[in-house]
């Protein structure tokens, strides 16, 4: 009796304990708040940043310039804290469009476009440096900035939310 | 109070049929009343009473604002600018709380650093001692979602940099952080939720400060000379004399806290959390309360992730450990010449922490962040072990009632200022 009791108890217990922690997960309207955004191109000049917002998550849309993009290719991949090459960070043939999320990925604080050292970005929290790929370069944030899922839906508009379909591209956005 | 058996005795006939129903007159008497307190007792042990009272200060502004404050991402800090407009005193409430807040953690502090010096934390007092880090952790995550309410741009930001501690966590690091945020990032359901332990929190302190009264009633007070209480000679009762003596405390510690209240209302928050929060943007200088800024010093001051996370989490876990990790038999650092040399160079490398803390971390900063986060690890992991089995002690008094006799000439007069000068701590 003792033992079916604590084990029944025992039981209820642990069955509780998953709708209330599952009941702190995003909630499907904070879910279906995440359907893909269209974001046009065609205003964002050579050299600027624009920030758009997806699932409640800031992102970064970089108009990148030759000088940037030539800066985030001949990089020594060996000498990167998290080693990855500017090609497999933005789409085929739009190497000037680089999409990342905007949060540091130490602590999440937004870093400031065009600074530090790279003059990719900085983060003013506790001195994280990225470079124009949104690469870590310096600082205690662990990873580069990540890439969102998106894919172009014309030349002059991208639709964050949703990958390519196409599996040459899909390898590349790993 | 177990072994203190009560000499509580009803009077009326009504005492007597209550007091053989529910004996709460005879607990009462027997911890308040009649509890034996060590005569030399300091102004540094009236800082327990002051805390309680900013704890019952702070529930008690805190229910008021919650009588008029929404938490609704798109009205909190509309509601908050209501509350200091529009509400009859209004004002007060919140630079009441907003202060509180911070008079609470200068108590603790004190309260801390007092232990710290006396050897409060040895034996028998290791429960006590671990049930006051249990309030201390409490009262963190308290004033930490507190100041989130606001919703202005450091609640944001402090929330967003705070949550994502837990994103250092391996492998379930990003699940933990979005169970926090109830989003993919910090959002009205964190709001919501932080107000919702926000008002939960500091009644479950409340509970944990029966338990510590509790523990500190079985095992007695420490004092001044660490010698326990051998006669009665070495005791006064509670009442009146740690009574008043903690009425007279709490005053004028509330005189102090009213200065902040009505002079300075604003010096200890920030100017950026009268703008509202831009998810978009982060403040160019961000930085904590004054009262976490040593803990954000250790953070910043490990150039890794997890390192960081884990340096600041030990430094609090040092504190749990320090019955422990304390190898001397002699409480009071009155009568340990060494350590208590060691004891305000800690003190100060504390102070430097946390002004480090609010410092950009750069340059000449980082280092000295390091060198005196090596320091405080050091202080509690070499230093509080090893002196203890090198050191020779003073000879300690052989009674209380000896050092208050030896200085006083005999008058016997009760507790007060004059054990001041020589203890510090
Ligand atoms: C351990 C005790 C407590 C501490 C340390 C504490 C701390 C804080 C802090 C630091 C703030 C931010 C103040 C500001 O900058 O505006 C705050 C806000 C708030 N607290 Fe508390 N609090 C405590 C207890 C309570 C309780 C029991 C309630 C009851 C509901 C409460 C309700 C509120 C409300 C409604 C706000 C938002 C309004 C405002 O920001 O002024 N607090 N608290
Ligand atoms: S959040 Fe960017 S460096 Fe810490």
């Amino acid at each position: 009796m003792m033992i079916a009791t604590g084990a029944a108890g025992a039981v209820g217990v642990a069955s509780l304990v998953w709708p209330f922690v599952s009941s702190m997960a995003p909630d499907a309207v904070t879910i279906a708040a995440g359907a893909p955004v269209d974001v046009d191109l065609g205003p964002i000049a050579e050299g600027a940043i624009v920030k758009v917002f997806w699932r409640g998550k800031l992102i970064f849309v970089r108009n990148r310039t030759k000088k940037e993009i030539e800066d985030a290719e001949t990089v020594n991949l060996a000498s990167l804290p998290d080693p990855q090459p500017d090609s497999a960070r933005v789409k085929q043939g739009k190497a000037n469009w680089l999409i990342v999320y905007g949060n540091c990925t130490h602590l999440g604080c937004v870093p400031l476009g065009h600074e530090g050292p790279y003059e990719g970005w900085f983060c003013p929290c506790h001195g994280s440096i990225y470079d124009t790929s949104g690469r870590v370069r310096g600082g205690p944030a662990p990873a580069n900035l990540p890439v969102p899922p998106y894919t172009f839906v014309s030349d002059a508009k991208i639709r964050i939310g949703e990958e390519t379909k196409t599996p040459a591209a899909k390898t590349e956005a790993t | 109070m177990s072994q203190h058996a009560t000499t509580y005795v009803p009077k009326s006939a009504f005492a007597k049929w209550f007091e053989s129903r529910l004996p709460i007159a005879g607990l009462v008497h027997s911890s308040f009343v009649a509890f034996p307190v060590p005569r030399n007792l300091t102004y540094f042990w009236t800082f327990g009473a002051i805390l309680i009272f900013m704890l019952g200060e702070q529930i008690v502004s805190g229910v008021w604002l919650a009588m008029h404050y929404i938490p609704q991402a798109t009205m909190a800090f509309d509601s908050v600018e209501s509350i200091m407009r529009d509400v009859n005193y209004g004002w007060l409430l919140r630079y009441l709380h907003a202060n509180g807040a911070s008079m609470f953690f200068i108590a603790v502090y004190i309260h801390i650093f007092r232990g710290l010096y006396y050897g409060s934390y040895k034996a028998p007092r290791e429960i006590l001692w671990l049930l006051g880090v249990i309030i201390f952790l409490l009262m963190m995550a308290t004033a930490f979602m507190g100041y989130v309410l606001p919703w202005g741009q450091m609640s944001f930001w402090g929330a967003t940099v705070i949550t994502n501690l837990f994103s250092a966590i391996p492998l379930v690091g990003d699940t933990v952080v979005s169970l926090l945020w109830g989003g993919y990032s910090v959002g009205n359901p964190t709001l919501n939720r932080f107000f919702a332990l926000h008002y939960l929190l500091p009644f479950m302190i409340a509970g944990v400060v029966v338990l510590h009264v509790w523990a500190l009633h079985v095992v007695g007070q420490n004092n001044p000379t660490g010698v326990p209480i051998k006669s009665a000679q070495d005791s006064m009762p509670f009442t009146p004399y740690a009574t008043i003596k903690d009425v007279f405390a709490t005053i004028v510690f509330v005189m102090f806290f009213a200065w902040w209240v009505f002079f300075v209302p604003n010096y200890l928050g920030h100017a950026d959390n009268y703008v509202p929060a831009n998810p978009a943007v982060t403040p160019a200088h961000i930085v904590p309360e004054w009262y976490f800024l040593p803990f954000y010093a250790i953070l910043r001051a490990i150039p890794d992730k997890l390192g960081g996370v884990v340096a600041m989490v030990g430094a609090i876990v040092m504190l749990a450990l320090v019955p422990w990790l304390d190898t001397s038999r002699i409480r009071s650092s009155n009568y340990r010449p060494m350590y208590r040399q060691f004891f305000w160079v800690f003190c100060i490398v504390c102070v430097l922490l946390g002004w480090l803390g609010a410092k950009p971390p750069e340059g000449g900063y980082v280092i000295a962040s390091r060198v005196c986060t090596a320091w405080y690890f050091i202080h509690f992991l070499v230093i509080l072990p090893v002196i203890g089995l090198f050191e020779t002690p003073k000879p300690l008094p052989s009674s209380i009632i000896e050092t208050v006799l030896g200085r006083k000439g005999g008058s016997g007069i009760p507790i007060g200022a004059t054990a001041e000068p020589s203890t510090k701590g």
